[in-house]
C-alpha cells in the first residue's frame, strides 16, 4: 500500500504569561530569600492568631444565621414546604427502611423484619444481581455485623448509603447523558462537579445542618452531594466514548437521536455506568460515615464515639464492620457488572438452573421473613457468639502492648517529624505576617501556573482572611503540605519499583486496591492506636490515605513508557539508576505530575477529618461547630475555609499539572 | 416517524449527481469560498486562516448501477466527500442529488427517510454494535425504520446467506475475524435494500488474502444485485480492478476522472502519473491503447481482434500470428497491432521496475 494512515496531531497551545525557565529560577529564590527575610524579621507579628474560644464578628454573625434559620424553620415558606419537604421525604423514606429492616417498628419493639429475615433477602438480592459467590460474601458478611455487635448500625448504614445511591442514579444518569449530548451543559456543569469533588467532605457538613438541621436527612444530602460527581462524570465518559465510527454507521442508517442513544450508546457505556455506579456507591458509605457527625445513622456513629473517647478497640471493631462492608459492596457491584456483561454477551444461555434457584431462593427468604416476624429469636439478633467484645478487648490489650513496646520507635519517629518537619514549617507559615505570607503565597501560584491560578489564589485568600481563620488555614496547609511531600516521596519509591518489577506490581496493588475502598474515616483508628492525638496522627492517617492513588498512578506511567524506548536506552548501556532517572521518570512525568496532584487533594480532606484525632487546625474547628452551640458560627466559617484552601491548591496544582505535566 | 417521501422528480439521468461540492473544516469556513483565500493551497490556507480545504469544488456524475471509484492519498478528502454525499458532515456548499432528489436541500427527517431506503454505508472499521448478535446487526437499519421482528429476521437472513455468514447468526462481532466482521458491515447495508451504497475504504483493515475475497465479493454482488456503489479507496489495484469509472482526488481536489485504462494511459498529471507507475500496464490496458494505423504495404489479412481486449491477454494470440493482428472497435477497423507494439508494452515496464509478482 502506498500509503500509511496519518495521525491528527494537535499542536500543545503555548501557554500566555508563562516567564522563561530560568528567569523563573531566580524569582522563585528572590521570593524564598524575601520570605526567611521576613520571617527572621517580622516573626510572631501579625499573625492573626485567634484562641480557641474567641470569636469574630463574622463567627458571631454566623451564629446568628443560625438562629435565624432555627426560628425561620417553622415559619418561613421556603423552609417549612421546600427544605422542610425534602427533608421529610428523605426521612421518611429512611424512617420506613429503618422500621421495615433495623429499628423497632412502634409497637412491634423489633422491626418489622427481623435479622434472621433482612440476611436471607439480602443474601437472595445478592445471588439475583451478581452471582453465588456474591450472596456468600453477603452472607458471611451481615453474620459478622451481627456478631460484632454493630447489627443494627450496619443495616442503618446499608440503608443511609442505599438511599443515597438511590438518588444519586435517578438524578446523576439523565445529568450525565445529558452532559454527554450537550457541550453546553458540559461548560455549565463542569466548574459545579469540580466544585462538589474538591470541597473536602467536612467543609459542607454545616452548611447542609444549617438548612437540613441534624439527623438523617441532612446525612443522606451530604452523601448525596459527595458520590453524585463521579456517577455523573462516568455516565458521561461513558456515553461520550462510545466508538464515533459505531455511531456513524448507526446514523448512517437513519437513526434517530432517541434511537441512537437506546439502542447503541446506552448499552454499549453500560459496563461503564456500572463502574460509575460502583465509584457513587463506594464514595456515599465514605461519606455516610463521616455524615455520622451531623447525627447520621450507621456505623460511623460509634466509630466517632470511639474516636472522641480514645477508645482504640472499639473503633477498631466498629472499624472492621466498615470495612467488611466496603468490601461487600465493591464486590457485589462488580460482580453485578460482570453478570450483566456475560449476560449480554450469552443471552440466557445456562439460565434454567439459575432461574430454578433463584425460584426456590426466593421461596426460602420469604418464609425466613415470616419467621422472623414470628419468633423473637429470629428478630433480634443474638448476644452469642460475641466476636465483638473480645476482639474489640484484643485490640486494645495488643495497643496497649505495643504502645508501650514501640514507645520508643513511634515517639522518635513522631518527634522527628515534628521537630524537623512540622514545626519549622508551621513556623515559617503561621508565624509570617499575614500580608507577606499572602503575598508569597500568590508568587508561588504565579511561579508555578501563571496568572490565572494566581488570580484565583488571590480570591481565596480574601475568603480566608475574611473567615478570620488565617492562622489556623496555615496550621493546615502545613500538615497538608509536610503530608503531602511523604506521599509523593512514598509513592515515588515504591511506584517505580512497581513499575520497573512485575513481581512487585503483582504483589503490592491487591493491597493498594484494598486500602483504596477503604472509607477515609476508618484511617484514623490505627493511627491513633499507634500515635495517640497529635499533628502527627492526622499526617499518617493522611499519608496512608493518600499513598495508594498516588503510587498507582506513578506505577502505571513508569510501565507505560514506551518500551522501545526503554529499549534503546538499555541497548546504549544505560545503568537502572540512569534508566530511572534519564528515562522512565522522564517520560512518565504527566503521571507524576497528576499522582501529585491527586495526593494533594487526597491529603487534603483527610488532614481536615484529622481534626478528629487531634490534628488542629481548620478540622478541629469543624468538629468543635458541631458539638458546641457557640462555636457553630466558627465552625462554620472553617469550613468556607477549608474549601478555600482546597480550591487554590487544587486551582495551582492543575495549572502546574498543565505546565509541567507536559513530556 | 415521519412518512416522508423524497418525491422522485426525474432531473436528470444520473443515480448520483454532484456539483460544485465545497467542505472546508474551521470557523467562518463559509465565508471562504468565493473570496481569493478559496484559490490558495491547502496549506496556505491552513496557515492563513486554521481553516482545512477537505473537499474542493468537486462535481461529477454516477450512472445507475456504475461502480464508481474515488482514489487519492491520506488526506486528499475521500472520507469527508463520501460522507458529505449523504450528509453525515454537512457540506459547506453545493449540490447533491440523489435519485432525482437533492439531499442538500433535504429536512432533518427526509434526510433520515433516504438514509433508511435509499443508501447505505459500509465504513473501513466496519461500525459494528458489539452488543447485538451478528443477526441483530444485519436487522438494525430494518429496526430503526420500524420493521416488525419477523420480517426484518427474515430479511436478515437471506442476507447472512447472500454473504455467505451461515451458521454466524448469533455470534458477536468480536468473536469473528476482521474479514467476517465486514461481511456483517455489507450485510447490514444490503439489508435496507438501497439505490446506492457507499463505501468507505471498506477493506483496507484486512489482510491481503482477505482483501481479495473481499473484493470478489463485491464484485459478485454487484453482478447479482446490480446496486449503483461508491467505493473510496487508496489502493490502486483495488480501483483499477472494481471501478468502472475511477476519481482521483488530491488536497481535496479532483485531479482525473476516467475508466481504469485510460486513467493508466493518459494520467492526467504526475501526481496521476505517479499512482499508475507501479501497475503492469499489460494489465489494464486494452489494445485500444496500442493500436496504429498499418503502415504502409504493411498485411492487413491478419486474425481479428476486438479493441476492449486487455493486452496481456491478446499477447500470445498476437505473437503467435504470423501477420499483425486487426483491431476493430464492434464493426469498425481501428488499425493493427504487431509484436513490437505489445513488446513495447510489457518490455518498457520491466525497463521501469522489475514487477515483483503478478497483480490479480
Ligand atoms: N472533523 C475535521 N475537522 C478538521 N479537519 C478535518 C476533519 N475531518 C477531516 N479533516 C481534514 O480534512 C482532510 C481530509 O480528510 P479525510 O479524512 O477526508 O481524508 P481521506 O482521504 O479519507 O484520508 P484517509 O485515507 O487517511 O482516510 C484532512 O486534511 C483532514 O485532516
Ligand atoms: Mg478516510
Amino acid at each position: 500500500m502506498s500509503v500509511l494512515d496519518r495521525p491528527r496531531v494537535e499542536e500543545p497551545v503555548p501557554e500566555v504569561g508563562a516567564p522563561p525557565r530560568l528567569k523563573r529560577g531566580w524569582a522563585v529564590g528572590a521570593t524564598i530569600f524575601v520570605w526567611l527575610g521576613g520571617w527572621a524579621l517580622l516573626r510572631g507579628t501579625a499573625t492573626l492568631e485567634l484562641g480557641g474560644a474567641e470569636l469574630t464578628g463574622f463567627h458571631q454573625w454566623l451564629n446568628g444565621v443560625r438562629d435565624d434559620f432555627d426560628a425561620a424553620r417553622d415559619t418561613s415558606f421556603f423552609f417549612q414546604y421546600v427544605i422542610g419537604g425534602i427533608s421529610t421525604a428523605i426521612d421518611t423514606v429512611v424512617t420506613f427502611f429503618q422500621e421495615l429492616l433495623s429499628q423497632p417498628a412502634f409497637p412491634r419493639p423489633v422491626p418489622e423484619i427481623g435479622w434472621l429475615g433482612v440476611v436471607a433477602l439480602l443474601t437472595w438480592l445478592a445471588y439475583a444481581l451478581a452471582a453465588w459467590r456474591s450472596a456468600l460474601l453477603v452472607f458471611v458478611s451481615l453474620l459478622l455485623f451481627g456478631s460484632l455487635g454493630y447489627w443494627t448500625d450496619s443495616i442503618d448504614l446499608l440503608i443511609v448509603t442505599a438511599v443515597a445511591v438511590a438518588i444519586c442514579v435517578v438524578i446523576g444518569l439523565p445529568t450525565g447523558i445529558w452532559m454527554a449530548r450537550s457541550k453546553r451543559a458540559t461548560a455549565a456543569l463542569t466548574p459545579v462537579l469540580d466544585l462538589m469533588q474538591t470541597m473536602p467532605a467536612f467543609a459542607y457538613l454545616a452548611p447542609l445542618a444549617l438548612f437540613f438541621g441534624i439527623g438523617p436527612a441532612s446525612a443522606v444530602v451530604t452523601t448525596l452531594i459527595y458520590a453524585l460527581p463521579p456517577l455523573v462524570r462516568i455516565t458521561a465518559h461513558g456515553i461520550r466514548t462510545v466508538a464515533p465510527t459505531t455511531l456513524e454507521a448507526s446514523r448512517s442508517l437513519g437513526t434517530t437521536d432517541v434511537q441512537a442513544l437506546r439502542k447503541v450508546q446506552l448499552p454499549m457505556a453500560k459496563r461503564t455506568i456500572i463502574v460509575g455506579v460502583n465509584q457513587c456507591m463506594m464514595a456515599a458509605l465514605s461519606m455516610a460515615t463521616i455524615a455520622a457527625l451531623i447525627n447520621g445513622p450507621g456505623l460511623g456513629q460509634p466509630v466517632a464515639q470511639a474516636l472522641q473517647s480514645l477508645d482504640i478497640g472499639s473503633a477498631f471493631v466498629s472499624g472492621i464492620a466498615i470495612v467488611i462492608m466496603a468490601i461487600m459492596l465493591d464486590r457485589t457491584t462488580t460482580a453485578a457488572s460482570q453478570r450483566a456483561e456475560k449476560e449480554a454477551r450469552a443471552g440466557r444461555a445456562g439460565g434454567r438452573r439459575r432461574w430454578v434457584v433463584l425460584g426456590a431462593g426466593g421461596a426460602v427468604a420469604l418464609v425466613l421473613v415470616y419467621v422472623s416476624r414470628t419468633y423473637l429469636w429470629a428478630a433480634e439478633f443474638p448476644e452469642r457468639p460475641d466476636l465483638g467484645t473480645p476482639l474489640s478487648d484484643g485490640v486494645t490489650q495488643l495497643t496497649d502492648w505495643l504502645v508501650t513496646t514501640l514507645e520508643n520507635v513511634t515517639n522518635s519517629l513522631k518527634d522527628l517529624v515534628t521537630y524537623a518537619l512540622i514545626n519549622p514549617l508551621e513556623s515559617l507559615l503561621a508565624d509570617t505576617p499575614w500580608w507577606l505570607m499572602g503575598l508569597v503565597i500568590l508568587a508561588f501560584a504565579y511561579l508555578l501556573g501563571g496568572w490565572r491560578p494566581t488570580a484565583i489564589s488571590a480570591v481565596c485568600l480574601l475568603v480566608i482572611l475574611g473567615t478570620g481563620l488565617w492562622n489556623e488555614t496555615m496550621k493546615t496547609l502545613t500538615t497538608t503540605l509536610v503530608a503531602t511531600l511523604i506521599v509523593i516521596l512514598s509513592a515515588l519509591v515504591v511506584g517505580v519499583w512497581m513499575g520497573r518489577n512485575h513481581r512487585a506490581d503483582t504483589a503490592i496493588r491487591p493491597l493498594l486496591d484494598a486500602l483504596q475502598t477503604i472509607p477515609p474515616f476508618v484511617y484514623l483508628v490505627p493511627a491513633l492506636a499507634l500515635f495517640s492525638t497529635s499533628r502527627f496522627t492526622a499526617i499518617v492517617a493522611a499519608v496512608a490515605y493518600g499513598v495508594p492513588i498516588a503510587t498507582k498512578l506513578i506505577a502505571d506511567g513508569i510501565r507505560g513508557v514506551s518500551p522501545t524506548s526503554v529499549e534503546a536506552a538499555r541497548a546504549a548501556g544505560t545503568t537502572a539508576w540512569q534508566m530511572i532517572s534519564k528515562v522512565q521518570l522522564p517520560m512518565a512525568r504527566a503521571a507524576v505530575v497528576l499522582a501529585s496532584n491527586q495526593g494533594l487533594l487526597y491529603v487534603l480532606s483527610m488532614v481536615v477529618i484529622g481534626g478528629l484525632v487531634g490534628g488542629g487546625g481548620l478540622g478541629y474547628l469543624v468538629v468543635a461547630g458541631f458539638s458546641q452551640a457557640q462555636l457553630f458560627g466558627k465552625g462554620l466559617a472553617a469550613g468556607i475555609a477549608i474549601t478555600a484552601l482546597g480550591i487554590m491548591l487544587d486551582r495551582i496544582a492543575q495549572y502546574a499539572a498543565a505546565r509541567y505535566g507536559r513530556a | 416517524m415521519t412518512a416522508t417521501t423524497i418525491s422522485p422528480v426525474k432531473t436528470t439521468e444520473s443515480a448520483l449527481s454532484v456539483r460544485h461540492l465545497w467542505k472546508i473544516f474551521g470557523t467562518k469556513a463559509d465565508k471562504i469560498i468565493g473570496s481569493p483565500d478559496a484559490d490558495l493551497s491547502r496549506q496556505e490556507l491552513q496557515a492563513k486562516t486554521g481553516c482545512v480545504m477537505a473537499v474542493k469544488d468537486v462535481s461529477f456524475d454516477v450512472a445507475p448501477g456504475e461502480v464508481f471509484v474515488v482514489m487519492g492519498l491520506s488526506g486528499s478528502g475521500k472520507s469527508t466527500l463520501v460522507r458529505l454525499l449523504t450528509r453525515l458532515i454537512e457540506p459547506t456548499a453545493g449540490q447533491v442529488i440523489m435519485g432525482g432528489s437533492e439531499i442538500t436541500a433535504a429536512s432533518e427527517s427526509e434526510l433520515r427517510e433516504l438514509r433508511r431506503h435509499h443508501v447505505a454505508m459500509v465504513f473501513q472499521h466496519f461500525g459494528l454494535l458489539p452488543h447485538r448478535k451478528v443477526i441483530d446487526n444485519i436487522a438494525y437499519g430494518l429496526e430503526v425504520r420500524g420493521e416488525g421482528k419477523t420480517e426484518r429476521r427474515q430479511r436478515a437472513q437471506e442476507m447472512v446467506d447472500l454473504v455467505g455468514l451461515e451458521g454466524y447468526e448469533e455470534s458477536y462481532p468480536d468473536q469473528l475475524s476482521g474479514g467476517m466482521q465486514q461481511r456483517v458491515g455489507l450485510a447490514r447495508a444490503l439489508a435496507v435494500d438501497p439505490d446506492v451504497l457507499m463505501f468507505d475504504e471498506p477493506f483496507s483493515a484486512l489482510d491481503p488474502l482477505i482483501r481479495r475475497d473481499m473484493q470478489n465479493e463485491v464484485i459478485r454482488l454487484h453482478e447479482e444485485v446490480g446496486k449503483t456503489m461508491v467505493f473510496i479507496t487508496h489502493d490502486l489495484s483495488e480501483a483499477l480492478k472494481l471501478g468502472d469509472r475511477i476519481l482521483i482526488m488530491r488536497d481535496g481536489e479532483i485531479v482525473q476522472i476516467g475508466t481504469p485504462d485510460e486513467v493508466v494511459a493518459v494520467p492526467a498529471d504526475d501526481y496521476v502519473r505517479d499512482f499508475v507507475s507501479e501497475v503492469p500496464r499489460s494489465h489494464v490496458l486494452t489494445l485500444r491503447w496500442v493500436v496504429r494505423e498499418p503502415r504502409p504495404g504493411e498485411p492487413v489479412d491478419g486474425p481479428v481482434m476486438q479493441a476492449g481486449v486487455i493486452v496481456k491477454d491478446a499477447a500470445r494470440a498476437v505473437l503467435e500470428a504470423e501477420q499483425p493482428v486487426r483491431v476493430y472497435d464492434g464493426d469498425r477497423f481501428l488499425g493493427v497491432v504487431d509484436d513490437e507494439d505489445i513488446l513495447r508494452v510489457v518490455v518498457a515496464e520491466e525497463d521501469e521496475q522489475p514487477e515483483p509478482e503478478p497483480q490479480p
